[in-house]
């Protein structure tokens, strides 16, 4: 049998005649539909049904086509092209087009697969855990509608469609984080959330017309699109290449703009800060949207643009850098938390941070690994989250998420309480538990690297951060877990909580199980033994759809690359690099990444040795702070212990202090920018608009005219005494204006026939008496005879001198004016 | 023509409607209702035939009705419409009778004359958007006035007259100088073609350009019109009072439909009849267009008046729609006139949102709300989709035109004498795009502060949710904003030659070797004015092949 092609698949997959990708995100927006129009009038089991169905449906159909035909396609090398169907064009005017077009490659594979499978136990869970609702229908509805945005995000092949989902999943988040509108704050928080992601989508939207504006000459004969197709292709490359503004790169311009987009989206520096207030909404929706799927899409996208960072060092240091402060301050203000919630979602922007130091030193698989593999402990850990404050709701609790109340709870809830310490396990980076392997990718791809134009410890340092931060969420984490679950009930609640029903326990078993085992598609790679093609999975299957590697010249220019460089580049990579692009044929546009041909390199990849001592030491690090924990949180009756008090009273007083209060940067960005924009709205409107618009410029118009209105009303009264005034004003003006005596002057023409005509100009009125005599031939007297306002003379009657006088009868006075005449032709 | 008859129809159908509506029995306030959404209702469906006729791939004017009307003048009632307009004319069919349904019952006094007004205000609106004929145009620009002046003036609220006379005196000062320049043009025009024709036909007067200095004082005499109307920055101080004023059937055809005379004026009179004129002014207007955007977004933020947070966000959306006509790209144009008709939806809507709570709680300010959606899920959900069409949600209407707008003004040729190191047109969209951020925030606000919170006002607690006659106001209000932003090709299909053509005619005029500079012995324009938009001309921007460049003709000697 032939090998079935991408354009074979394409063409074939269809359903009801939409291609199938359509449905993926189809299928949760028509549940969405249904659900937030009739839901109202439907039972609550109908509604439920609808949206597991809707999203388990998408599930069925992305487990279809991602193990069927596009592991087909991958096997034969077109990982990269995939399958790529557009049910309608959306814009398109002028040249430009954006078609409704989905593309599954391996990396959209990922993430299909995660987003349907999540998101469907999560609906489940919700089942259970929004029972008591009396919006069932609208959260369902919002639910299904987030999941079928995010669908839209992770399928999009092109910015413009990509954008839709973004900005539909913000929409979501914001409808579902202010849930319980009621509360004000949680209303506000929503808000919140909204405004800080437009922030971002705003650097988003530059990003996109920056690569627009340059790409557009390139698509020769078609219409120039943002398809990441087109955008990858080699001419497309060059272009990031040139210089934009300030000797930088447009690469570094557009990288960083979509860069900032991603910071708004995965909550990193400087735009965090909605996360944190997130976890005002219900809990599924924290574990769904803000840790499992919406929040990881910054990621995924800077993974999916990864051509073109990976030409732009200085967007790389940018990345790795903020991802790099994020995950460290996160982590430090995840400390003292007190609120179950807000300690995962500082947890969740720490652990973001660590995916974007993986996308900014070029280690794409580890970034998506880890994107994975947070997926299923976060997940699990929010929904045990959920299942604990539940447990203490029904315990009696008004304030279900302090974790000082708790303690106790393994006696309780045993199943929320395995699954949790699971977890637990995996975000602390033990052996063999999924965040073992995934750090440890993005610990050891930091330590190793060194792009062109790095400075040489710069790896170094971002690796020796990151282990402070795992240090830290090794401790927060394990803190959480005994003052939850350790030592005794420190509360009446606690004491009366009980374990969830089956509905939000099973999904989190399947979660936990899936924490334990995932990490094993990414095992190590070590070279004195061959490990088993399946324990590289990942990493061999999301090659074709990532960066292979920095471009030749990605450094800035003033450092050559050589060869050794390189190498070692293409060492650390961690992957093998292909030496042919596996695009052909496709679409006809798949233009081969800038990979080297060639033998791989000799290599200064590290040795086993090293390997394994990062390993232990990524493993001591994650011990030390289970440890530590366990001796501050978890000796003894469980709870706070003495030396606890003891520290944040005393030495750590300040240092406490900074990390409960979260650094104070809410109260800051308050006082910076929520402030000053009120101030300056209300200050453009009162003085701007009200005032110097208004009053000054339109009323001020109105008012000098209405002041000449009332001037002349005074004159127009219908007293003739009035008009008399009138008359004497007005005459006297006359008089006063004829007397003014400006200058008399006169001038000249010539004309055709050789004559002059002059021309004398009397000020003031003519008057009929006025006698004006002239001196043509310059003796100084009037010549006799020669009388009258209009002068004809032959030229050469005329000498260069010519005199006027003008006499006034009537006042007596006699005026004299002398000008020279010139009668070259030119004049 | 086939389906000529078809505009002037439109334009007396609704003139018939207002004659027959005058002649009821004053009494009759229902019947009176009923006959205006009767005879909005035809003219709407009416309106839909001209889609049958109107073929996209023609780039000229369609459906084309031509009559002598008055000789002596050499005006013809002229009718026509392309791609610019023709998407216009049904979006005020459409809302008509969308907005006469949601005013129902809430006007009670002068019901007749309240109905007569709307129809003729309809009748002036369209003929004003079909105008082939620039004493039609006037015309209509000045009928459409009285009864805009009228349903202030006499419907509206507290100060209706200040409002009323505002909005009148504030648009009669930019239609006289407009006025004086169609005079100009009108014996300019007579004075220059060889049989000395007096004639307003447009397509007659586009052929002959104007000298150079005559076209910058010109074009500003349009533009001051259409600044005012769109309204531009500083122009716009009138538009907050008229709506706060003005019943909500006023507001919505304020905001829907007539701003939009503004931009079509620029687009199909001033930009065209003095190019030059446009190219010295594109600048000035594209800075003022930003700041307005940004503008109205802050001061939209700072008001408690809910009506007043709309009409301020009408600037600052409106903004886009001028910025990108003077972007001058296809995909500026296009832009801007898909922005209109998401503007007049979305905006549209929400002022017919406003006019529900209003009608039910009489008040506007938003401190008096909260907590609205417990009581009015129905109509919440509604209003979220409105106000996200207006905050430019990808995949509702407001998205694509904001973003054509300003992508085509991030691609514009470097209109603007700036130093190098500023790139100017990306500098000014991305300054544009900035009213993204500042559009959620104050939208967002506004809709937190009416529905949610707690419902802690007492008087709340009686509102009823979106009764069967409101519900039909706002469902085909919402499915046309999905529609729009979902499937906007057809749409943009339409236009695209049209535009095209627009920009063709503009690229003719400005780069014409013999331009009328230098034939009046004018100063040539410099080069950074002149050169800049004509040495990046995007590749569509030419005639079609085999086709040769409209003659221009000329004024004074050519002609002999």
């Amino acid at each position: 049998m032939d090998v079935l092609t991408p354009d074979d698949y394409s063409a074939g997959l269809h359903f009801l005649g939409l291609p199938l990708l359509a449905w993926i995100p189809l299928l949760p927006l028509l549940g969405a539909l249904i659900n937030l129009t009739l839901g109202r009038k439907l039972s609550r089991t109908t509604v439920h049904v609808i949206a597991v169905a809707a999203v388990a449906a998408a599930a069925g159909i992305a487990f279809y086509v991602v193990f069927g035909p596009m592991f087909d396609l991958y096997k034969h090398d077109y990982g990269g092209v995939g399958i790529s169907q557009s049910p309608f064009v959306w814009i398109k005017i002028g040249g430009f087009t954006a078609e409704m077009r989905f593309r599954l490659d391996t990396l959209s594979a990922v993430m299909i697969l995660i987003v349907t499978f999540i998101g469907t136990l999560i609906h489940i869970y919700s089942t259970g855990y929004m029972a008591h609702d009396p919006r069932f229908a609208a959260f369902f509805g919002y639910l299904n509608l987030f999941t079928g945005a995010m669908l839209i995000l992770v399928l999009g092949a092109n910015l413009p469609v990509m954008f839709i989902g973004w900005e539909g999943v913000g929409l979501c988040s914001f409808l579902l984080i202010g849930f319980w509108f009621e509360n004000e704050d949680f209303a506000t928080a929503g808000r919140k959330a909204f405004v800080v992601n437009r922030i971002g989508d705003f650097c988003f939207l530059l990003g996109m017309f920056l690569l627009y504006w340059a790409t557009k000459d390139l698509a020769g004969s078609k219409d120039a699109s943002l398809d990441f197709f087109l955008l990858k292709s080699a001419p497309a490359q060059q272009t990031y290449m040139q210089s934009f503004w300030g000797g930088e790169r447009l690469a570094a311009a557009a990288g960083i703009f979509l860069f900032i987009g991603a910071c708004g989206k995965s909550a990193q520096l400087p735009l965090y800060v909605w996360l944190p207030d997130a976890m005002a909404g219900p809990t599924p929706v924290s574990a769904l949207i803000h840790a499992a799927t919406m929040v990881t899409a910054g990621v995924y996208m800077v993974c999916r643009m990864s051509f073109l960072f990976a030409t732009s060092t200085t967007a790389l240091i940018v990345v790795s850098t903020v991802g790099l402060l994020t995950a460290m301050v996160a982590a430090f203000m995840a400390l003292a938390q007190q609120d179950l919630k807000k300690v995962l979602a500082y947890s969740t922007v720490s652990q973001l941070g660590f995916m974007f130091v993986a996308a900014g030193t070029g280690n794409w698989t580890a970034a998506i690994f880890h994107l994975g593999t947070h997926a299923f402990f976060k997940a699990c850990l929010f929904l045990g989250a959920g299942s604990v404050m539940h447990g203490m709701e029904h315990g009696g609790s008004h304030t279900p998420g302090d974790i000082m109340t708790m303690g106790g709870l393994r006696k309780h809830m045993p199943i929320t309480r395995v699954t949790f310490m699971i977890s637990c396990l995996a975000i602390a980076g033990i052996f063999p538990f999924s965040g073992f392997f995934s750090k440890d990718e993005i610990l050891g791809g930091a330590f190793h690297i060194h792009p062109p134009g790095w400075p040489v410890w710069y790896g170094k340092i971002l690796w020796g951060g990151l282990l402070v931060a795992a240090l830290g969420t090794a401790f927060y984490m394990w803190r959480l877990y005994f003052l939850v679950f350790g030592g005794e009930e420190r509360s009446e609640p606690a004491k009366k909580a009980h374990e969830s029903p089956l509905s939000m326990t099973l999904p989190l078993v399947v979660l936990a199980t899936f924490a334990t085992i995932i990490g094993f598609i990414g095992f190590p790679h070590f070279k004195s033994f061959e490990t088993p093609a399946p324990m590289h999975a990942l990493a061999s299957w999301l090659e074709p759809s990532v960066a292979h590697e920095w471009y030749e010249g990605a450094g800035k220019p003033a450092e050559p690359i050589g060869e050794a460089s390189l190498a070692e580049v293409k060492a650390c990579d961690n992957r093998n690099a292909k030496d042919v692009c596996a695009l052909p044929g496709g679409e006809g546009e798949g233009v081969c990444d800038v990979a080297e041909p060639g033998a791989k390199p000799a290599c200064s990849e590290p040795g086993d040795t090293g390997l394994i001592g990062l390993l232990i030491l990524a493993l001591g690090i994650g011990g030390l702070g289970i440890g530590l924990a366990w001796s501050m949180y978890g000796a003894g009756r469980g709870g706070p212990s003495r030396t606890v008090q003891e520290l944040t009273e005393g030495p750590l007083h300040d240092v406490y202090e900074a990390s409960k209060h979260k650094l104070w940067v809410d109260e800051i960005y308050d006082a910076v920018f929520v402030k000053p924009f009120r101030a300056l709205a209300r200050g453009l409107f009162e003085i701007v608009d009200r005032f110097v618009i208004d009053t000054v410029a339109v009323t001020g118009v109105a008012f000098v005219i209405g002041l000449f209105g009332r001037m002349s009303r005074w004159f127009q009264n219908g007293q003739v005494q009035r008009y008399l005034v009138g008359l004497v004003v007005g005459a006297a003006a006359v008089f006063l204006v004829t007397d003014c005596h400006t200058k008399p002057t006169f001038s000249y023409e010539r004309q055709p026939g050789g004559t002059i005509h002059l021309h004398a100009q009397v000020a003031g009125l003519m008057r009929a008496t006025s006698v004006v005599k002239w001196d043509l031939d310059d003796d100084g007297q009037p010549d006799p005879g020669v009388t009258g306002i209009d002068l004809v003379k032959r030229a050469d009657e005329v000498a260069g001198e010519v005199t006027m006088w003008i006499d006034d009868p009537v006042d007596g006075k006699t005026d004299k004016v002398t000008r020279t005449i010139d009668l070259s032709e030119d004049n | 023509m086939p389906g000529a008859f078809l505009l002037p129809a439109l334009i007396g159908i609704p003139l018939v409607g207002a004659i027959f509506v005058i002649c009821t029995p004053r009494a009759e306030a229902s019947l009176h209702r009923g006959l205006g959404l009767t005879f909005t209702t035809i003219n709407f469906l009416v309106s839909l035939a001209i889609l049958k006729y109107f073929v996209k791939a023609n780039d000229d004017f369609q459906l084309v009705f031509d009559v002598e009307w008055i000789p002596g003048l050499g005006a013809h009632f002229k009718t026509g419409v392309d791609g610019i307009s023709v998407f216009l004319v049904i979006l005020t069919t459409f809302l008509m009778p969308l907005t006469l349904l949601g005013t129902g019952g809430s006007i009670t006094k002068h019901v007749r004359e309240f109905i007569a007004s709307m129809l003729i205000l309809e009748a002036g609106m369209i003929g004003a958007f079909v105008a082939l004929d620039l004493f039609l145009f006037y015309v209509m620009w000045e009928v459409m006035l009285i009864p805009m002046y009228l349903l202030i003036g006499i419907w509206g609220g507290q100060r209706r007259l200040y409002a009323s006379i505002k909005f009148v005196l504030y648009t009669m000062v930019g239609s006289l100088l407009m006025l004086v320049a169609i005079f100009y043009v009108y014996v300019q025009h007579a004075h220059a073609v060889p049989d000395h024709v007096y004639t307003t036909d447009l397509v007659e007067l586009k052929k002959v350009a104007l000298p150079y200095n005559a076209q910058i004082w010109c074009f500003a005499a349009f533009a001051l019109a259409f600044a005012i109307k769109v309204p531009l920055f500083p122009l716009h101080t009138w538009l907050p009072d008229a709506h706060v004023e003005a019943p909500t059937a006023g507001s919505v055809i304020l905001a829907g439909v007539m701003l939009k005379f503004g931009v079509y004026g620029l687009l199909r009179y001033a930009i065209p009849l003095f190019p030059h004129g446009a190219q010295v002014w594109a600048p000035a207007m594209s800075i003022l267009a930003v700041i307005g955007i940004i503008y109205g977004a802050f001061v939209a933020f700072a008001q408690d008046d809910v009506k007043k947070l709309i009409a301020y966000s009408s600037v600052s959306h409106m903004g886009f729609c001028v910025l990108g006509v003077f972007a001058m790209t296809i995909w500026g144009i296009s832009g801007s006139i898909f922005a209109m008709l998401s503007h007049g939806l979305t905006t549209g809507g929400l002022f017919l949102g406003i006019g529900v709570l209003y009608e039910r709680r009489h008040t506007r300010r938003l401190a008096e709300y909260g907590g609205v959606w417990t009581k009015m899920p129905v109509f919440a959900g509604l209003f979220l989709i409105i106000t996200m069409g207006s905050a430019g949600l990808p995949s509702l209407s407001g998205f694509v035109g904001e973003f054509l707008s300003i992508f085509g003004t991030f691609n514009a040729g470097d209109t603007l004498p700036t130093p190098d190191w500023i790139p100017a047109p990306r500098l000014l969209g991305a300054l544009a795009a900035t009213g993204v951020i500042f559009g959620a925030i104050y939208l967002l606000f506004m809709f937190q502060k009416v529905f949610f919170g707690k419902l802690d006002k007492a008087k709340n607690g009686g509102l009823k949710d979106l009764s069967g006659r409101e519900l039909g106001v706002f469902i085909p209000l919402c499915l046309a904003i999905f529609v729009l932003g979902v499937y906007p090709k057809p749409i943009l299909e339409s236009m695209e030659k049209s535009v095209i053509k627009f920009r063709a005619e503009l690229d003719a005029h400005v780069t014409e070797p013999d331009g009328p500079a230098h034939l009046y012995g004018a100063t040539p324009l410099p080069p950074t004015t002149m050169g800049g938009a004509a040495a990046v001309p995007p590749p569509v921007a030419q005639p079609p092949a085999g086709q040769p460049p409209r003659p221009v003709r000329q004024i004074g000697g050519g002609a002999k």
